[in-house]
Protein backbone atom coordinates (compact mmCIF):
# COMPACT_ATOMS: atom_id res chain seq x y z
CA UNK A 1 0.00 0.00 0.00
CA UNK A 2 2.66 2.51 1.07
CA UNK A 3 4.78 1.58 -1.90
CA UNK A 4 1.92 2.54 -4.24
CA UNK A 5 1.36 5.85 -2.43
CA UNK A 6 5.02 6.74 -2.68
CA UNK A 7 5.21 5.72 -6.31
CA UNK A 8 2.21 7.97 -7.03
CA UNK A 9 3.97 10.73 -5.15
CA UNK A 10 7.19 10.35 -7.12
CA UNK A 11 7.73 13.43 -9.30
CA UNK A 12 9.60 11.48 -11.95
CA UNK A 13 6.80 8.91 -12.23
CA UNK A 14 4.17 11.66 -12.39
CA UNK A 15 6.11 13.51 -15.09
CA UNK A 16 6.25 10.42 -17.28
CA UNK A 17 2.64 9.32 -16.78
CA UNK A 18 0.97 12.75 -17.07
CA UNK A 19 2.64 13.62 -20.40
CA UNK A 20 0.29 11.66 -22.68
CA UNK A 21 -2.78 13.08 -20.88
CA UNK A 22 -1.99 16.70 -21.69
CA UNK A 23 -2.98 16.86 -25.38
CA UNK A 24 -6.35 15.31 -24.50
CA UNK A 25 -6.98 17.68 -21.62
CA UNK A 26 -6.06 20.73 -23.71
CA UNK A 27 -8.17 19.69 -26.73
CA UNK A 28 -11.16 18.72 -24.61
CA UNK A 29 -11.08 22.04 -22.77
CA UNK A 30 -10.76 24.06 -26.01
CA UNK A 31 -13.63 22.14 -27.67
CA UNK A 32 -15.91 22.57 -24.63
CA UNK A 33 -15.03 26.26 -24.23
CA UNK A 34 -15.65 27.02 -27.93
CA UNK A 35 -19.00 25.18 -27.93
CA UNK A 36 -20.03 26.84 -24.67
CA UNK A 37 -19.00 30.30 -25.90
CA UNK A 38 -20.87 30.13 -29.20
CA UNK A 39 -23.90 28.53 -27.56
CA UNK A 40 -24.02 30.89 -24.61
CA UNK A 41 -23.36 34.10 -26.53
CA UNK A 42 -25.36 33.54 -29.70
CA UNK A 43 -27.88 30.73 -29.29
CA UNK A 44 -29.13 30.67 -25.70
CA UNK A 45 -32.37 32.67 -25.36
CA UNK A 46 -32.21 36.07 -23.67
CA UNK A 47 -33.49 36.27 -20.10
CA UNK A 48 -37.02 37.70 -19.86
CA UNK A 49 -35.96 40.12 -17.09
CA UNK A 50 -32.25 40.73 -17.59
CA UNK A 51 -32.18 40.57 -21.39
CA UNK A 52 -28.77 39.83 -22.89
CA UNK A 53 -26.81 40.97 -19.82
CA UNK A 54 -27.51 37.54 -18.30
CA UNK A 55 -25.01 36.03 -20.81
CA UNK A 56 -22.30 37.05 -18.32
CA UNK A 57 -23.45 34.03 -16.28
CA UNK A 58 -21.58 31.74 -18.71
CA UNK A 59 -18.20 33.03 -17.54
CA UNK A 60 -19.14 34.26 -14.06
CA UNK A 61 -20.45 30.99 -12.62
CA UNK A 62 -17.67 28.73 -14.02
CA UNK A 63 -14.99 31.11 -12.69
CA UNK A 64 -16.65 31.24 -9.26
CA UNK A 65 -17.00 27.43 -9.11
CA UNK A 66 -13.35 26.97 -10.10
CA UNK A 67 -12.21 29.58 -7.58
CA UNK A 68 -13.73 27.45 -4.82
CA UNK A 69 -12.79 24.01 -6.22
CA UNK A 70 -9.22 25.20 -6.57
CA UNK A 71 -9.14 26.22 -2.91
CA UNK A 72 -10.49 22.80 -1.92
CA UNK A 73 -7.60 21.30 -3.92
CA UNK A 74 -5.14 23.51 -2.02
CA UNK A 75 -6.52 22.23 1.29
CA UNK A 76 -6.36 18.56 0.18
CA UNK A 77 -2.77 19.05 -1.03
CA UNK A 78 -1.93 20.72 2.28
CA UNK A 79 -3.14 17.66 4.25
CA UNK A 80 -1.25 15.24 2.00
CA UNK A 81 1.91 17.33 2.28
CA UNK A 82 1.74 17.96 6.03
CA UNK A 83 0.77 14.40 7.01
CA UNK A 84 2.64 12.20 4.53
CA UNK A 85 5.34 14.67 3.41
CA UNK A 86 4.56 13.97 -0.25
CA UNK A 87 6.31 16.74 -2.20
CA UNK A 88 4.24 16.28 -5.33
CA UNK A 89 1.18 17.53 -3.41
CA UNK A 90 3.10 20.66 -2.44
CA UNK A 91 4.14 21.22 -6.06
CA UNK A 92 0.50 20.99 -7.19
CA UNK A 93 -0.50 23.45 -4.45
CA UNK A 94 2.23 25.85 -5.56
CA UNK A 95 0.89 26.08 -9.10
CA UNK A 96 -2.82 25.86 -8.21
CA UNK A 97 -2.76 28.97 -5.99
CA UNK A 98 -2.18 31.55 -8.78
CA UNK A 99 -4.81 29.79 -10.91
CA UNK A 100 -7.34 30.06 -8.09
CA UNK A 101 -6.47 33.70 -7.54
CA UNK A 102 -7.04 34.41 -11.25
CA UNK A 103 -10.43 32.64 -11.18
CA UNK A 104 -11.49 34.55 -8.05
CA UNK A 105 -10.52 37.82 -9.72
CA UNK A 106 -12.48 36.87 -12.86
CA UNK A 107 -15.55 35.94 -10.76
CA UNK A 108 -15.39 39.26 -8.88
CA UNK A 109 -14.79 41.31 -12.04
CA UNK A 110 -17.54 39.69 -14.13
CA UNK A 111 -19.89 39.90 -11.14
CA UNK A 112 -19.22 43.62 -10.74
CA UNK A 113 -19.78 44.29 -14.44
CA UNK A 114 -23.00 42.28 -14.29
CA UNK A 115 -24.11 44.15 -11.18
CA UNK A 116 -24.16 47.55 -12.91
CA UNK A 117 -27.16 46.90 -15.21
CA UNK A 118 -28.96 44.41 -12.92
CA UNK A 119 -28.47 45.77 -9.38
CA UNK A 120 -27.57 49.37 -10.25
CA UNK A 121 -24.25 49.06 -8.43
CA UNK A 122 -20.95 47.31 -9.11
CA UNK A 123 -20.34 46.42 -5.47
CA UNK A 124 -22.26 45.82 -2.24
CA UNK A 125 -20.76 44.65 1.04
CA UNK A 126 -23.02 41.65 1.32
CA UNK A 127 -22.04 38.19 2.49
CA UNK A 128 -21.45 36.51 -0.88
CA UNK A 129 -19.35 39.29 -2.36
CA UNK A 130 -17.37 39.93 0.80
CA UNK A 131 -16.58 36.24 1.35
CA UNK A 132 -15.36 36.00 -2.27
CA UNK A 133 -13.13 39.03 -1.71
CA UNK A 134 -11.74 37.29 1.38
CA UNK A 135 -11.06 34.24 -0.80
CA UNK A 136 -8.98 36.44 -3.13
CA UNK A 137 -6.99 37.77 -0.15
CA UNK A 138 -6.47 34.21 1.12
CA UNK A 139 -5.05 33.18 -2.25
CA UNK A 140 -2.76 36.22 -2.34
CA UNK A 141 -1.72 35.54 1.26
CA UNK A 142 -0.86 31.91 0.46
CA UNK A 143 1.19 32.94 -2.58
CA UNK A 144 3.04 35.66 -0.62
CA UNK A 145 3.63 33.46 2.43
CA UNK A 146 5.17 30.72 0.31
CA UNK A 147 7.65 33.18 -1.13
CA UNK A 148 8.47 34.85 2.20
CA UNK A 149 10.79 32.13 3.52
CA UNK A 150 14.36 31.44 2.50
CA UNK A 151 13.85 27.73 3.12
CA UNK A 152 11.42 26.16 0.66
CA UNK A 153 10.15 23.67 3.23
CA UNK A 154 9.21 26.38 5.74
CA UNK A 155 7.35 28.28 3.01
CA UNK A 156 5.51 25.13 1.97
CA UNK A 157 4.44 24.38 5.53
CA UNK A 158 3.28 27.92 6.22
CA UNK A 159 1.31 28.06 2.95
CA UNK A 160 -0.26 24.64 3.73
CA UNK A 161 -1.37 25.75 7.18
CA UNK A 162 -2.91 28.95 5.81
CA UNK A 163 -4.75 26.88 3.18
CA UNK A 164 -6.16 24.64 5.93
CA UNK A 165 -7.25 27.60 8.05
CA UNK A 166 -8.73 29.36 5.02
CA UNK A 167 -10.84 26.41 3.96
CA UNK A 168 -13.42 27.47 6.57
CA UNK A 169 -14.28 30.25 4.11
CA UNK A 170 -15.64 27.76 1.54
CA UNK A 171 -18.85 26.76 3.42
CA UNK A 172 -19.30 30.44 4.31
CA UNK A 173 -19.24 31.36 0.60
CA UNK A 174 -21.58 28.50 -0.28
CA UNK A 175 -24.22 29.20 2.36
CA UNK A 176 -23.81 32.98 2.40
CA UNK A 177 -26.80 33.37 0.08
CA UNK A 178 -28.99 31.36 2.48
CA UNK A 179 -27.74 32.63 5.85
CA UNK A 180 -27.83 36.35 5.14
CA UNK A 181 -30.06 38.68 3.17
CA UNK A 182 -28.37 39.32 -0.11
CA UNK A 183 -28.81 40.73 -3.58
CA UNK A 184 -27.05 37.70 -4.97
CA UNK A 185 -29.20 34.96 -6.45
CA UNK A 186 -28.93 31.39 -5.08
CA UNK A 187 -26.98 28.64 -6.81
CA UNK A 188 -27.94 27.70 -10.36
CA UNK A 189 -26.99 24.05 -10.05
CA UNK A 190 -27.84 21.74 -7.20
CA UNK A 191 -27.85 17.96 -6.84
CA UNK A 192 -31.36 17.82 -5.43
CA UNK A 193 -33.36 20.33 -7.48
CA UNK A 194 -34.02 20.99 -11.13
CA UNK A 195 -32.31 24.22 -12.26
CA UNK A 196 -34.70 27.18 -12.12
CA UNK A 197 -33.95 28.02 -15.75
CA UNK A 198 -34.85 26.19 -18.98
CA UNK A 199 -32.46 23.63 -20.49
CA UNK A 200 -31.52 25.94 -23.41
CA UNK A 201 -30.04 28.25 -20.77
CA UNK A 202 -28.36 25.88 -18.33
CA UNK A 203 -26.95 23.36 -20.84
CA UNK A 204 -24.44 25.85 -22.28
CA UNK A 205 -23.58 26.79 -18.69
CA UNK A 206 -22.87 23.16 -17.88
CA UNK A 207 -20.63 22.95 -20.98
CA UNK A 208 -18.73 26.05 -19.87
CA UNK A 209 -18.29 24.71 -16.32
CA UNK A 210 -16.89 21.44 -17.70
CA UNK A 211 -14.66 23.39 -20.10
CA UNK A 212 -13.27 25.44 -17.21
CA UNK A 213 -12.66 22.26 -15.20
CA UNK A 214 -10.78 20.63 -18.10
CA UNK A 215 -8.76 23.79 -18.56
CA UNK A 216 -7.98 23.77 -14.83
CA UNK A 217 -6.85 20.13 -15.02
CA UNK A 218 -4.68 20.83 -18.07
CA UNK A 219 -3.04 24.00 -16.69
CA UNK A 220 -2.37 22.63 -13.22
CA UNK A 221 -0.97 19.36 -14.61
CA UNK A 222 1.21 21.25 -17.10
CA UNK A 223 2.56 23.66 -14.48
CA UNK A 224 3.05 20.90 -11.90
CA UNK A 225 5.36 19.34 -14.48
CA UNK A 226 7.15 22.70 -14.77
CA UNK A 227 7.51 22.79 -11.00
CA UNK A 228 8.98 19.26 -11.08
CA UNK A 229 11.57 20.42 -13.64
CA UNK A 230 12.40 23.43 -11.46
CA UNK A 231 12.84 21.49 -8.21
CA UNK A 232 14.55 18.47 -9.73
CA UNK A 233 16.69 20.44 -12.16
CA UNK A 234 19.90 18.91 -10.77
CA UNK A 235 18.79 15.31 -11.10
CA UNK A 236 20.09 13.14 -13.88
CA UNK A 237 16.75 12.42 -15.54
CA UNK A 238 15.83 16.13 -15.83
CA UNK A 239 19.24 16.99 -17.26
CA UNK A 240 18.90 14.28 -19.88
CA UNK A 241 15.41 15.51 -20.70
CA UNK A 242 16.58 19.12 -21.10
CA UNK A 243 19.39 18.04 -23.43
CA UNK A 244 17.04 15.94 -25.51
CA UNK A 245 14.49 18.70 -26.08
CA UNK A 246 16.95 21.44 -27.01
CA UNK B 1 -29.78 31.89 -33.04
CA UNK B 2 -31.30 34.48 -30.74
CA UNK B 3 -29.99 37.42 -32.81
CA UNK B 4 -31.09 38.58 -36.25
CA UNK B 5 -27.60 39.54 -37.45
CA UNK B 6 -23.96 39.73 -36.45
CA UNK B 7 -24.29 43.44 -35.65
CA UNK B 8 -27.24 42.65 -33.38
CA UNK B 9 -25.09 40.04 -31.65
CA UNK B 10 -22.32 42.60 -31.17
CA UNK B 11 -24.81 45.15 -29.89
CA UNK B 12 -26.36 42.67 -27.37
CA UNK B 13 -29.56 44.79 -27.31
CA UNK B 14 -27.69 47.57 -25.53
CA UNK B 15 -25.82 45.33 -23.07
CA UNK B 16 -22.61 45.26 -25.14
CA UNK B 17 -20.65 47.46 -22.66
CA UNK B 18 -21.23 44.83 -19.96
CA UNK B 19 -21.23 41.49 -21.79
CA UNK B 20 -18.07 42.00 -23.86
CA UNK B 21 -15.72 43.28 -21.13
CA UNK B 22 -16.82 40.46 -18.81
CA UNK B 23 -16.21 37.83 -21.48
CA UNK B 24 -12.99 39.50 -22.59
CA UNK B 25 -11.49 39.47 -19.10
CA UNK B 26 -12.60 35.87 -18.46
CA UNK B 27 -11.32 34.36 -21.73
CA UNK B 28 -8.28 36.68 -21.64
CA UNK B 29 -7.36 35.32 -18.20
CA UNK B 30 -7.55 31.74 -19.50
CA UNK B 31 -5.37 32.65 -22.51
CA UNK B 32 -2.77 34.35 -20.30
CA UNK B 33 -2.65 31.37 -17.90
CA UNK B 34 -2.05 28.96 -20.79
CA UNK B 35 0.57 31.15 -22.50
CA UNK B 36 2.40 31.73 -19.22
CA UNK B 37 2.56 27.97 -18.58
CA UNK B 38 4.11 27.35 -22.01
CA UNK B 39 6.58 30.21 -21.67
CA UNK B 40 7.60 28.97 -18.21
CA UNK B 41 8.36 25.49 -19.52
CA UNK B 42 10.49 26.77 -22.39
CA UNK B 43 12.40 29.08 -20.06
CA UNK B 44 13.05 26.30 -17.52
CA UNK B 45 14.38 23.85 -20.10
CA UNK B 46 16.59 26.55 -21.60
CA UNK B 47 18.04 27.45 -18.19
CA UNK B 48 18.78 23.82 -17.30
CA UNK B 49 20.43 23.22 -20.65
CA UNK B 50 22.50 26.38 -20.33
CA UNK B 51 23.75 25.31 -16.90
CA UNK B 52 24.77 21.91 -18.20
CA UNK B 53 26.79 23.54 -20.98
CA UNK B 54 28.44 25.94 -18.53
CA UNK B 55 29.39 23.09 -16.22
CA UNK B 56 30.88 21.23 -19.15
CA UNK B 57 33.01 24.25 -20.15
CA UNK B 58 34.23 24.66 -16.55
CA UNK B 59 35.02 20.99 -16.39
CA UNK B 60 37.04 21.14 -19.65
CA UNK B 61 39.09 24.21 -18.67
CA UNK B 62 39.97 22.67 -15.33
CA UNK B 63 41.17 19.44 -16.91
Amino acid sequence: MWQIVHKLGSPKWFYRVSGPWLPWLWSLSVVLLVIGTVWGLAFAPADYQQGDSFRIIYVHVPAAILAQSCFALLAICAVIFLVWRIKLADMAATVAAPFGAAMTFVALFTGSVWGIPTWGTWWVWDARLTSMLILLFLYLGIIALRGAFTSRDSGSRAASILALVGVINLPIIKYSVNWWNTLHQPATFSLTRQPAMPAEMWLPLLVMVLGFYMFFAATVTFRTRNEILRRESRTRWVRELAEKTH
Amino acid sequence: MSFESVSALLHMHGYAPYVWPAWGVALGALALLALHARYEKRQLLRDIERRIRRERVNHDTQA
